[in-house]
């Protein structure tokens, strides 16, 4: 049997909005991956010794506080530096359509904003996942 | 509400007309669902009529404005005497640019002030904190110090405006600089009006800015209460926030049972500490959402204040009406805002006011159409505020008090949301109470169990959002979204530098290590967090003294 897809649900930055994490949480366990989810307030080191201790494939990270373009690509940065690069890293949340591409240049996947379906979300780990 | 008999002609009227007239337009034209639900997944029937609220006594469940137990209303003229508070919640960068927004809002109309601050602020860290990079300024305006809060509120007069400001965890320390900057101004306390959330049983649930653990957030939270009682007695000392709670994705009746159940803990904390309910009581506020579902809101707003009177009452015996009453702001939903087709949101939001209004509401916020991409700018902040300038002035639903009294639909929805809301405060109850039933979870997974099963209905096409799951369009990316500027940051840090090479550090150490002092007793903590305000200690330093007395909440982990 395939090894299941191993997530990091993440929330960088100090916003409390966490429906969309565990949304997305919740509906990638449904769909058979094995999620953790980090809770609240996590900085990018700590979200990136997470990821490292748990050996996820994926890190997903949700913030609304407008830090994104700080944040997010601080954990790229630190992954990379600790060679974990391989992980495939994705964000979601109030992240207006112009960050965007700075965002991926980063090393940022994808990003999804508003109105986006768990479905599109599961699509894309699957198709974009590195396997080891 | 009706006789026996009366009741009897109306249900055997009411079998021919199914036998007859809609059995044939059934067999016609079905109808397009099996079940049809309200915006919280209830189901809804095809129709209403006096059967359906044969139970309800009027005089004692319905009544009147103004009279317990209040279910018609606050106040006994409501509109007709004067419209609601309209409070547009704002902020943003620096106090200089907020305070140049604030001037606007009044010139604009905006009858009071409600203030947004930044995270690291509603956190308690000042804005050179290293987990404060990249958010200072962000979500709202970053207060350090009294100097930012004397720059925020100049030449707005304290006597003359009521200010709200959404602030919890650090709730005593922003009230202090509040009431030193009114002292600068030459306002004494028994002069200001407004309120602070301090509601940090909602942050653990659902908002997230908490600081400390439950047991001495309880008695900050209490201490104010006090303090206030005494020294500011038209102050609002708590807004207990369903808000937050809808919007983690609660349904209609669990928003109005686990706010209940959070204002009972504050009521019970504050008896235990030593109050008479009958002083604090009245200072109390609360803080509803404004879903989708207009009609399902109205009742919604109905039962929450018929219950609230009815637990102040029996359960606490309030003597004082003032007690019993359930005053609340209201705050159109987030939640239901869409990044698709923007402009669709000035609708949502048109029809989430006139439920809040309908509801009775005191004061009300509107959100921008641009809050699912960004911070609102000016131009979409005035649209909202128009909004409610609209429906309080050409819509005509102001005109007679609480009008919608007296639809079989909203009397018998008001009586199950009341319903449904009562079973989960007796369980919460039985859990051992709000502050257990959060330690353990069971809030947290109820709201979230309801807002997974809501996200499934819009994936599986169950539920339609206009734009998002239909109708949807081709569109590019919109312009002109409020930015901050990112230099915000390094301004602030230089502010406080300044602050502290200028102010008295000699009397800052001291009046700190008085805090920490009364922290660590069982005194009241207020008049020692002013004085150190008033020396300019930062909020960050305040916090500090009380994190390492009190220590940090650990938030529990639950999908």
């Amino acid at each position: 049997m395939e090894k299941p897809i191993r997530v990091l649900v993440a929330k960088p930055g100090l916003d409390g909005h966490d429906r969309g994490a565990k949304m997305i949480a919740r509906a990638l366990r449904d769909a058979g991956m094995e999620v953790i989810y980090t809770g609240l307030r996590q900085s990018p080191e700590q979200i990136v010794a997470a990821a490292i201790q748990e050996d996820v494939d994926v890190i997903g990270m949700s913030i609304l506080s407008g830090a994104h373009n700080h944040l997010l690509p601080k954990v790229v940065e630190l992954l990379r530096e600790q060679g974990a690069g391989d992980i495939l890293v994705f964000g979601g949340g109030v992240i207006p359509e112009e960050d965007i591409p700075g965002l991926k240049a980063a090393g940022i996947a994808e990003v999804f904003t508003p109105g986006t379906t768990t479905t599109e979300t599961i699509e894309f780990i699957k198709n974009n996942v590195k396997k080891n | 509400m009706f006789d026996k008999q009366e009741i009897a002609l109306i249900q055997e009227a009411k079998k021919e007309w199914e036998d007859s007239v809609l059995a044939k337009s059934l067999a016609k034209a079905p109808e397009s669902k099996e079940v049809f639900r309200t915006g919280s997944g209830d189901v809804i029937n095809r129709l209403y009529t006096p059967d359906d609220i044969k139970d309800i006594d009027y005089k004692n469940e319905i009544g009147f404005p103004g009279q317990y137990p209040f279910t018609r209303g606050y106040q006994p003229t409501m509109y007709r005497g004067r419209n609601w508070t309209m409070r547009m919640y704002a902020g943003f960068a620096t106090a200089e640019e907020s305070n140049e927004r604030y001037k606007y809002l009044v010139e604009q109309g905006s009858t009071g002030l409600s203030v947004a601050f930044d995270l690291p602020t509603q956190i308690g860290y000042d804005s050179d904190h290293p987990l404060s990079e990249g958010e200072v300024g962000k979500v709202g305006v970053a207060i350090d110090s009294l100097a930012d809060m004397e720059i925020l509120f100049n030449g707005i007069p304290l006597d003359k405006v009521s200010t709200s400001m959404t602030i919890n965890a650090p709730a005593s320390v922003l009230l202090a600089m509040y009431i030193a900057v009114a002292e600068k101004q030459g306002v004494t306390p028994d002069k200001l009006r407004g309120t602070i959330q301090n509601d940090v049983l909602k942050e653990y649930i659902a908002r997230g800015t908490y600081i400390f653990p439950t047991e001495p957030s309880m008695r900050l939270i209490t201490n104010i209460f006090e303090y206030c009682t005494k020294n500011v007695p038209q102050w609002n000392t708590i807004s207990i926030s369903g808000y937050h709670i809808r919007e983690a994705g609660s349904t209609a009746a669990q928003e109005v049972g686990f706010t209940l159940a959070d204002g009972i803990a504050y009521v019970e904390a504050a008896i235990k500490a030593g109050l008479n309910v009958d002083d604090f009581a009245p200072r109390l506020s609360f803080f509803f959402n404004a879903h989708l579902d207009v009609l399902e809101e109205v009742a919604k707003y109905r039962a929450a204040r018929r219950l609230w009177a009815k637990i102040m009452k029996e359960r606490f015996g309030a003597k004082k009406e003032k007690s019993m009453m359930l005053k609340f702001h209201t705050q159109t939903a987030g939640c239901t805002l869409t990044a698709q087709q923007p402009n669709n949101n000035i609708i949502r939001v048109a029809m989430q006011t006139l439920a809040a209004v309908m509801g009775g509401t005191q004061s009300l916020h509107t959100n921008s159409r641009d809050e699912a991409l960004a911070l609102p700018t000016t131009e979409s902040v005035t649209i909202a505020l128009r909004t409610q300038q609209i429906v309080a002035y050409e819509s005509g639903v102001t005109r007679t008090v609480d009008p919608l009294a007296g639809s079989y639909y909203v009397e018998a929805k008001t009586k199950q949301i009341e319903e449904e809301a009562m079973a989960y405060i007796k369980k919460i109850d039985e859990l051992g109470g709000a502050t257990r039933a959060i330690d353990l979870g069971y809030i947290q997974q109820e709201i979230s169990d309801s807002a997974y099963k809501y996200q499934m209905e819009i994936e599986s096409g169950e539920r339609i959002v206009v734009g998002v799951n239909k109708f949807q369009v081709e569109e590019e990316p919109p312009k002109g979204l409020l930015r901050v500027d990112p230099s915000v940051g390094e301004m602030q840090k230089k502010k406080i530098q300044d602050v502290k090479a200028k102010r008295n550090n000699e009397a800052v150490t001291e009046k700190l290590a008085a805090l920490k002092k009364a922290c660590e007793g069982t005194e009241n903590v207020m008049p020692f967090i002013l004085d150190a305000v008033r020396e300019y200690a930062t909020l960050g330093e305040i916090c500090g003294v009380m994190r390492e007395v009190f220590g940090e909440y650990e938030q529990s982990v639950l999908l």
